[in-house]
């Protein structure tokens, strides 16, 4: 539809949009219209209808709205080429029709959204759901005048940011705003439009001088840079690993795993928060939540306790922490867009995150084989063996051996040392003569493995 | 094969869930099962009539896994004899079980082929007698619970099959047929 005139926005499995580095999320408005209301229509600007609206610090995302996130329908405009922001003007009309956003964005000759475009275009956002317009307004000013696409950050307190020593990535071009871009070329077309940016520039920063030291939003740029930091000694944590031969002591191997684990845990950048989903909250909660699930679900071996998942996922977010009533509304989403993972409950009332591809049958048969091990016939099998055998943790292994004995497969021994469990039995032994076995099975196998002489 | 004096005990009793009260239905009903049986075996071929549940019995034990009855699955596997009428609880706070490999029914049968066997239709003998007399060496009365035959006794009296009659002591105490 919109060709290559807006840049496309790449989606998540889950139907989250893949963020630039260093761009985090601020606003969501959902069930909004983009289109232009200019004439004439030889500029073609697309008119998308009931979308969900993304404001981040680098673009504005325009996603098609929840249940089908097919990544041909989401685009994007660069807070980059945007000239312009219209202030909202109230009168009668604006109250009872739907809010408006006006803004301009700037176009190469052949029609294409760039910030050094010649040409230019009005663009309107129509709100139509139940956002907050001004709020939006409000930020989607801050986040422009930021202009956190020049890898500077908002806040200009980067003074502190060199005390981290080896931020090479922001190191390149120290205040690079102004009206030259990185490249050198002009940034805005006429007198006029650089006194205005020379002037919002001042103002921006006054602000964020005061800003820094008072707001703790503050605290989140300076949690982007350190995730730059742990990911620059995750690199050379892994770099350090493989040139060292195997003669490395095992205590250094340790903290070095240690620190590892822990860097992955520094994962999130951009949280999504009450604040800049409102309504939407629960849902693009559930999809990052999805996405995260991942990797902890694929080293647990498929099975992960819900605590734990709560743990680690408020943990990366560092700051907006969710509770526990919404890990579970997130949770019980998934199902709404298929996501390849669910929540289960054990009839011991412990919460579990599974693998869809991590199924009860591939696991009991698992569990067959173990118990029927001549260790298994004489001595049966422990929770951490089965932990062990299925690679997941032994509280999980647990309650697969719980579930395997409901459905009748195993049998429990309770002793002293604990539960143990064995292969079920009594399903072999005759009951109308107790001296009975069959030649074959596994009851005779059983009495070969506990009566050899 | 293993034995606990005399008797046979089966394989399964080496296989340590036996020795677990099974949380799952299905498998606890089999396990009910095997221990019914094997219980009501053990105590007509050993001669038990009544099991202490406070009280060490072989039955319940086994050294060879060490694994023993716990007392609620002791209860619960003598209560499932009770409630098919193959035991009675001797008091309330269960504390002793009389088994009934026999019925009282049954029991009373077995009186009665007894007095035709020895030519007591018309007889007179004492309890004594038929406890521990020559005539009942062998049989199954050889032995038997005093409550037990008492019952048999009882029903007897009531279908007029016989009398009970006291002597001076309770030694004296017979029983006069009238087949």
């Amino acid at each position: 539809m919109s060709g290559n005139f807006l840049p496309a926005v790449q989606l998540t499995e889950s139907g989250r949009p893949v963020l630039q580095p260093n761009e985090i999320e601020c606003f969501y408005l959902s069930s909004v219209d983009l289109l232009s209301e200019d004439e004439p229509s030889s500029i073609p600007f697309p008119h998308l209808k009931s979308r969900l609206l993304i404001l981040t610090t680098h673009r504005l995302l325009c996603l098609p709205n929840s249940s089908s996130p097919n990544s041909s329908g989401a685009f994007a405009v660069p807070l980059a080429a945007i000239s312009h922001i219209f202030s909202h003007k109230k009168s009668i009309k604006s109250m009872f029709a739907s809010p408006r956003i006006r803004f301009q964005v700037s176009l190469t000759p052949d029609g294409r959204v760039s910030g050094n475009g010649s040409r230019s275009v009005v663009a309107t956002i129509v709100v139509r759901g139940k956002g907050d317009c001004d709020a939006f307004l409000t930020k989607f000013w801050e986040n422009w005048r930021a202009r956190a696409w020049e890898d500077d950050g908002p806040a200009p307190g980067s003074s502190s940011g060199s005390a981290f020593g080896s931020n090479s990535a922001s190191a390149s071009a120290p205040a690079s705003s102004g009206i030259y871009s990185s490249d050198g070329t002009v940034r805005m077309v006429g007198v006029a439009g650089i006194l205005r940016k020379e002037q919002e520039m001042w103002e921006s920063t006054d602000k964020s001088l005061q800003d820094a030291f008072q707001d703790l939003n503050a605290l989140m740029s300076k949690a982007k840079e350190m995730v730059m930091l742990a990911e620059k000694m995750r690199q050379k944590l892994l770099s350090g690993s493989t040139s060292q031969t195997n003669a490395s002591n095992d205590e250094e191997m340790g903290t070095k795993e240690e620190m590892q684990d822990w860097l992955l845990s520094v994962g999130i950048i951009s949280p999504v928060t009450k604040e800049s989903a409102g309504a939407m909250y629960h849902q693009q909660l559930s999809r990052q939540l999805a996405d995260f699930v991942k990797v902890p679900l694929e080293r647990a071996g498929g099975i992960v306790n819900l605590i734990d998942i709560y743990c680690l996922f408020n943990r990366a977010r560092g700051t907006e922490l969710i509770s526990p009533d919404d890990l579970l509304k997130a949770c019980l989403l998934w199902e709404k867009f298929d996501a390849p993972m669910f929540l289960r409950k054990f009839d011991s009332g412990v919460m579990v995150i599974q693998n869809k591809s991590h199924s009860d049958e591939e696991v009991f048969s698992k569990i067959k084989v173990l118990v029927t091990k001549p260790e298994a016939l004489r001595a049966g099998i422990s929770a951490s063996d089965a932990a062990r055998t299925l690679g997941v943790a032994p509280a999980m292994a647990k309650e697969h051996l719980l579930s395997a004995e409901s459905m009748g497969l195993l049998c429990r021994d309770t002793s002293l040392d604990g539960i143990r469990f064995y292969i079920n039995l009594f399903t072999e032994i005759d009951q109308d003569d107790m001296h009975l076995v069959k030649d074959h099975g596994v009851y005779a196998s059983w009495i070969r493995v506990n009566h050899a002489p | 094969m293993q034995k606990l004096g005399e008797f046979k005990l089966p394989p399964f009793f080496n296989y340590p869930p036996y020795f677990t009260l099974q949380p799952v239905r299905d498998t606890r009903d089999k396990q009910i099962q095997l221990w019914k049986d094997l219980i009501l075996d053990y105590c007509k071929t050993q001669k038990v009539f009544v099991i202490g549940l406070e009280e060490e019995f072989p039955l319940f034990s086994n050294p060879v896994i060490e694994r023993s009855l716990t007392h609620e699955a002791r209860e619960t596997f003598l209560s499932v004899l009770v409630v098919e009428g193959r035991a009675e609880w001797m008091d309330k706070f269960h504390r002793k079980c009389l088994i009934l490999w026999h019925r009282i029914e049954e029991w009373a049968e077995i009186l009665v082929q007894f007095a035709r066997d020895n030519g007591l239709e018309d007889g007179v003998v004492t309890i004594e007698e038929i406890r521990f007399g020559t005539e009942s060496q062998g049989t199954e009365l050889q032995g038997i619970d005093r409550t037990i035959l008492n019952r048999a006794l009882k029903i007897l009296e009531q279908k007029g099959k016989l009398v009970v009659f006291k002597g001076t002591s309770t030694d004296d105490e017979g029983v006069k047929f009238s087949l």
